[in-house]
């Protein structure tokens, strides 16, 4: 009897898991035709003049990385989804390059699916960010969200130091690279070491905490906020994450301290699931303890302070 | 005037001065970094960081020149703990403190060239200098570069376990800080055993 029910729970499973895996198969779009070029550095193509083969090198902008494809959240599009069908013919028509790419709003905007995302709440932040009141539509979306590419970070179950990795990626991709950065501005982009070279411990700070926690401040219809405010504002006051009420509780571990259970004792637990903060995570025991025993102590030696005085005085 | 004891040679002298200034300076960067807070901070918190660097490393070399001290000098024989009859020795000298101070009676086990420490300071003392030390240097320097702990001891995070045990020894070194200026008070005069850490001359009831 037992034993045919676990038969068919078994068989459930197996099903889904197959099935599971047939529908991943299904949900990556086959771009190899595309791929066969824009996935190499280097391309080739019959030279219809010549007769030869042509071995050229690829404009490294224009080179996409499969694997990171496969893994974003759009990847079961295929490429002339969004980009004109009439890139299937090389060379591409010179026209092209004037196509309109879509926004992430044309997609996504208005949606129910994406409403926990809240997408509005989001343009509507970005449109107040340095970064597009310096540059308008020349700095969009796809400038930090890599349109072949972006991978769901704090969202998916990452650890922090992947989530802070990919998060702070999308800000490196362009402050840390001065082609990238050339194309929104005339400037060179400053050395990030550099402008930061207040912040000890730079290497752990930076692979613990993203570049948004201190260049925003949090905003509470978003799971991420996106108003990279001026350097001024940014956060430079140590205290406001190394203290019991950090704001990284509200920011980057806001999301799992919703879930986690705290019973532990010690303040912002969940910080401890990924590291140790100073400041931040005192044990409340332990603090009540020593401070008790403390007091206990300073008591002891006051009476025999005053017994002193009082005792020796009479001699 | 009382009998006059040359007790503490220069080279203790200067590094007492030392440790003593190096370990107001942890306690105090400690105490501000551990309870940390935007309305209240004893100091910054990043000038706290560096200076608790800074004295972490001072103190730790005092302390190894102490040790050098320690084993080329006769120092070392005021640190030699009997255990025969400790336990008597250590009930003796408390019944003193509790009691005998207040009815005026002898120390009884005065300072002698011999023996500057009576029994309770000599346990003291090396539970400081050779067990509180050394785990708060050995948790210290660690938690300098946080990247050599490691990530998961048990289940634990290696470095909060770390944090922890550096916090707890720097309790108790503050316990002790603060109960060894209470007793420097208890010397010949209220300010006596001040001066001889100064002078090097030890006053005797
Ligand atoms: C034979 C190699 C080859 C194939 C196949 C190929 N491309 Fe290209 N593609 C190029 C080269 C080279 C360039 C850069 C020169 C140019 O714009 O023609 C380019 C440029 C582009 C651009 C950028 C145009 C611009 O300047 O903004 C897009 C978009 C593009 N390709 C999309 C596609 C898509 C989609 C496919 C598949 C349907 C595809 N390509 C197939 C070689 C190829
Ligand atoms: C989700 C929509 C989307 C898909 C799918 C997509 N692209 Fe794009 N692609 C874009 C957008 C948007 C841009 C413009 C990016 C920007 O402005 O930074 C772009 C730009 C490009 C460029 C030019 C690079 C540049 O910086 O101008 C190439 C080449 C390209 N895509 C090729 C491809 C290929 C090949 C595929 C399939 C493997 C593909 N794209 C799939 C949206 C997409
Ligand atoms: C051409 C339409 C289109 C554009 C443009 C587009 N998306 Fe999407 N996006 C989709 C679709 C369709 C899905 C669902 C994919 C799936 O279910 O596998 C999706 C999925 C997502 C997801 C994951 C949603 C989930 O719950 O799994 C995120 C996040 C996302 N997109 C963000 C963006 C951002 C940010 C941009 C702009 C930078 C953008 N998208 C642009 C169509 C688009
Ligand atoms: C300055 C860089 C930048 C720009 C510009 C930007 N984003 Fe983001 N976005 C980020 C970063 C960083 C994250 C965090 C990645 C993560 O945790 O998934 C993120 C995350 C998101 C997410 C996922 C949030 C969630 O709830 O999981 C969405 C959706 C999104 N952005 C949409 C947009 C839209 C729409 C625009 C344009 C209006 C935009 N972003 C422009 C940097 C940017
Ligand atoms: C601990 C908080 C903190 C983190 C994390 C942080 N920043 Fe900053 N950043 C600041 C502060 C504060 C300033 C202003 C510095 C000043 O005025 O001296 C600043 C300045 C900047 C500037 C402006 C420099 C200038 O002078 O024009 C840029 C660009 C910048 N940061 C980018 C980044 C990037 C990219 C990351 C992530 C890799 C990052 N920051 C991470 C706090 C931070
Ligand atoms: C595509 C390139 C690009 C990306 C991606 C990008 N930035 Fe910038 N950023 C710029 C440029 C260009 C400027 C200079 C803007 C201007 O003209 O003032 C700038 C300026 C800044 C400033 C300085 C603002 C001021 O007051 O001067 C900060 C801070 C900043 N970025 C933070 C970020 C953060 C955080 C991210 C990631 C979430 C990010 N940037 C992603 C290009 C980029
Ligand atoms: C945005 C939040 C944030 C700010 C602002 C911040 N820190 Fe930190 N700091 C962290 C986090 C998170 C860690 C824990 C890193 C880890 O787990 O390794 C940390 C770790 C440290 C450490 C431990 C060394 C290490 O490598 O783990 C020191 C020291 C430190 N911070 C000093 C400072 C000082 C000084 C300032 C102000 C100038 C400052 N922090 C500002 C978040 C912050």
């Amino acid at each position: 009897m037992v034993n045919k029910y676990k038969l068919v729970i078994l068989c459930l499973f197996a099903c889904l898991f197959l099935g599971g895996s047939q529908s991943i198969a299904q949900d990556v779009a086959d771009n190899g035709k595309c791929l066969k070029c824009h996935g190499q550095v280097f391309y080739e193509y019959d030279n219809e003049w010549t007769g030869q083969v042509d071995r050229k090198p690829l404009n490294p902008f224009h080179h996409i990385d499969s694997v990171k494809m496969h893994q974003s959240v759009h990847k079961m599009f295929a490429c002339i989804d969004c980009h004109s069908m009439d890139y299937e013919t090389f060379p591409h028509d010179g026209e092209l390059r004037l196509e309109a790419k879509y926004t992430c709003m044309d997609c996504h905007g208005g949606d129910d699916t994406y409403a926990k995302y809240n997408f509005e709440g989001i343009e509507e932040a970005f449109m107040e960010s340095v970064h597009f009141q310096a540059s308008e539509e020349r700095f969009n979306c796809w400038s930090c969200h890599d349109a072949h590419g972006y991978e769901l970070a704090l969202r998916n179950d990452k650890s922090i130091v992947e989530v802070v990795e990919l998060s702070n990626n999308m800000c490196l991709s362009c402050h840390d690279n001065k082609f990238k950065y050339g194309l929104i501005s005339d400037d060179q982009p400053k050395q990030i070491n550099e402008i930061h070279a207040w912040l000890p411990n730079q290497d752990s700070h930076f692979k613990k905490v993203r570049c948004v926690d201190c260049h925003t401040n949090v905003q509470k219809d978003v799971l991420v906020s996106h108003n990279i405010l001026p350097k001024e504002k940014a956060l430079k006051n140590c205290v406001q994450c190394h203290s019991a009420n950090s704001v990284l509780m509200e920011s980057l571990y806001a999301y799992r301290a919703k879930e986690s259970r705290e019973s532990s004792g010690f303040l912002n637990a969940v910080i401890l699931n990924e590291g140790y903060m100073i400041g931040a995570n005192r044990n409340q025991t332990l603090n009540n303890i020593s401070i008790g025993i403390f007091s206990l102590m300073i008591l002891g030696l006051l009476v025999h302070l005053i017994l002193r005085f009082i005792l020796i005085k009479k001699k | 005037m009382s009998d006059k004891l040359y007790l503490y040679p220069v080279w203790i002298r200067i590094w007492h001065i030392f440790n003593a200034v190096f370990f107001l300076v942890l306690l105090l960067s400690g105490i501000s970094m551990q309870y940390a807070s935007p309305d209240f901070m004893l100091m910054p918190f990043d000038v706290a960081v560096t200076s608790h660097n800074v004295a972490g490393i001072g103190i730790s070399i005092a302390y190894f020149i102490y040790l050098i001290g320690f084993v080329f000098t006769s120092n070392k024989k005021h640190y030699k703990i009997e255990c025969k009859g400790l336990i008597g020795q250590l009930i003796t000298q408390m019944r003193y403190y509790l009691f005998g101070v207040f009815k005026g009676e002898e120390s009884p086990y005065p300072s002698t060239e011999e023996s500057k420490f009576n029994p309770l300071q000599k346990v003291t003392y090396v539970g400081v200098l050779f067990v509180l030390f050394p785990v708060l240097i050995f948790t210290g320097l660690p938690l300098m570069f946080p990247e050599v702990i490691i990530d998961d001891f048990f289940g634990i995070g290696g470095t909060l376990l770390t944090a922890l045990v550096h916090a707890s020894a720097g309790f108790f070194a503050s316990l002790f800080l603060v109960i060894h200026l209470y007793f420097a008070t208890m010397g010949a005069s209220f300010s006596s055993n001040f001066k001889s850490i100064i002078n090097g001359y030890h006053e005797s009831h």
